[in-house]
């Protein structure tokens, strides 16, 4: 049997009356050892913030390891991990912050290494269905550089994909929508 | 293809349930993010072509968000979140969330957020003058069971104007956020009820090109579900991505 799909429907203006929490930005526990932050901003096609915006984030633990709802691929051992951010404010201005640890490299199926990166789904009022992306990190060279994922994106658009350290111990990460430095979106 | 085909499972260890890797979804089974009707579109959807994204671990996993949101049963029930009673008319919303292969998914997080009765958000940025309800915040969660079935009580959400063009006014519906049982199953929607007037005029609702699909997003009223001297019943089953036949199926 082949059911038809639901369709996707743009998550509209009001989100924030029912899926973000308080503590939905936390990958980790505050206070987890080597914690730190991802912030930046999404910006549409004229380089306006997007004040409704809704962001998730999925990722493995530094042993590359996830806290899979159910088990999945061995499941992570470490204390105050849960793996999914989603932040999206009532009142928001545009930005994003998450707090989380650096995720380990874990394999893709034909059992190359991938680099460190999260995976990230955006949605906001004015879009019709979710856009998928990823960040991977400006000081992982060596690893980026044999992603098998970022091979196949145009070698000029990969520097979208890197979230950059912002010397204070976290990293900066923009998401543009459209438009000139256009963020890569993968089909999924 | 043989050698790759039994790779996966080297790397892998599969957990029941768990595809390799889901179904590659159909060109038309989603609205376009570029669709002039819609105007907010406009400005918010990508130019440059998708890159193709192969499922690795992290995409056919997910999270367990349950505990962590410190979820209780009363999340289901939207008419029980205040003191009093909201106003409206009292509806049960049930149904199942299946993969597109019929197989319930189990545990799943389903959330809605929703208009009161008149039709307003209790959202800062709603300025519809329309009354807001004191006994009415509008927002649900609960997790399937073990046949993929939710269930959730709440009032009828009232029509609402917006912007987008002259007398513009979505059909009532309320807001599905799904979990599904990995990142590429995610999903986030919005339930219609039969019969809406506002169905030929909304850009939203008609965003999904394909007929079938689109009144997949309408539940149906149910008689028998209709609870006697208490709440009108809708039904509505919602189907995610299902999986690939073959673990390197649809690869390039």
């Amino acid at each position: 049997m082949n059911f038809t799909l639901t369709p996707s429907q743009t998550v509209g203006p009001y989100f924030a009356i029912g899926l973000p929490w308080s503590a939905g930005p936390h990958v980790v526990e505050p206070g987890t050892p080597g914690a730190f932050t991802i912030r930046g901003t999404i910006y549409d096609g004229l380089g306006d913030p997007i004040p409704d915006h809704l962001l998730e984030t999925w990722q493995a633990d530094p042993d590359g390891r996830f806290a899979d709802v159910h088990g999945y691929g061995g499941g992570s051992e470490l204390t105050g991990f849960h793996g999914f951010a989603r932040c999206g404010a009532e009142d928001g201005d545009g930005s994003y912050e998450i707090l989380t640890v650096k995720p380990g490299r874990v394999a893709d199926p034909r059992g190359r290494l991938q680099a460190p990166h999260l995976a990230v789904t955006l949605m906001a009022r004015g879009m019709l269905n979710r856009v998928v992306s990823r960040i991977y990190f400006a000081d992982e060279q060596q690893a980026n550089v044999s992603d098998p994922v970022l091979s196949r994106v145009p070698a000029d658009r990969r520097e979208t994909l890197m979230a950059q350290p912002d010397g204070e111990g976290g990293y900066r990460f923009d998401i543009r929508v459209q438009g000139a430095g256009e963020t890569v979106f993968f089909a999924l | 293809m043989t050698v790759e085909q039994d790779e996966p499972r080297q790397i892998y260890t599969p957990v029941a349930d768990t595809p390799l890797a889901y179904r590659r979804e159909p060109a038309g089974a989603h609205p376009p993010l570029d669709y002039e009707p819609y105007k907010s579109t406009a400005l918010r959807h990508p130019r440059q072509p998708l890159v193709y994204l192969p499922h690795t671990l992290g995409e056919i996993t997910g999270p367990a968000l349950a505990e962590r949101i410190g979820m209780t049963e009363l999340d289901a029930d939207l008419t029980r979140q205040h003191a009093g009673e909201p106003i409206g008319e009292r509806i049960i919303v049930t149904g199942h969330v299946y993969d597109t292969e019929g197989k319930p998914l189990r545990d799943t997080l389903v959330e809605v957020w929703q208009a009161n009765a008149c039709g307003r958000y209790r959202h800062k940025w709603d300025r519809y003058p329309a009354p807001l309800d004191p006994n009415f915040s509008g927002a649900g969660r609960c997790l399937t069971d073990s046949e993929g079935r939710y269930m959730f009580t709440t009032i009828k959400p009232g029509p609402y104007p917006w912007g987008n063009h002259y007398n513009a006014w979505r059909p009532a519906h309320i807001h599905f956020s799904l979990m599904g049982r990995a990142f590429a199953q995610r999903l986030v929607t919005q339930m219609y009820f039969p019969g809406d007037p506002f169905f030929p005029y909304d850009p939203i609702f008609n965003s999904v090109r394909d007929p079938t699909a689109r009144e997949a997003m309408i539940s149906t009223f149910s008689i028998h579900k209709t609870q006697p001297d208490w709440a009108q019943c809708f039904e509505w089953d919602i189907y995610l991505r299902g999986p690939a036949a073959t673990f390197f199926e649809e690869e390039r």
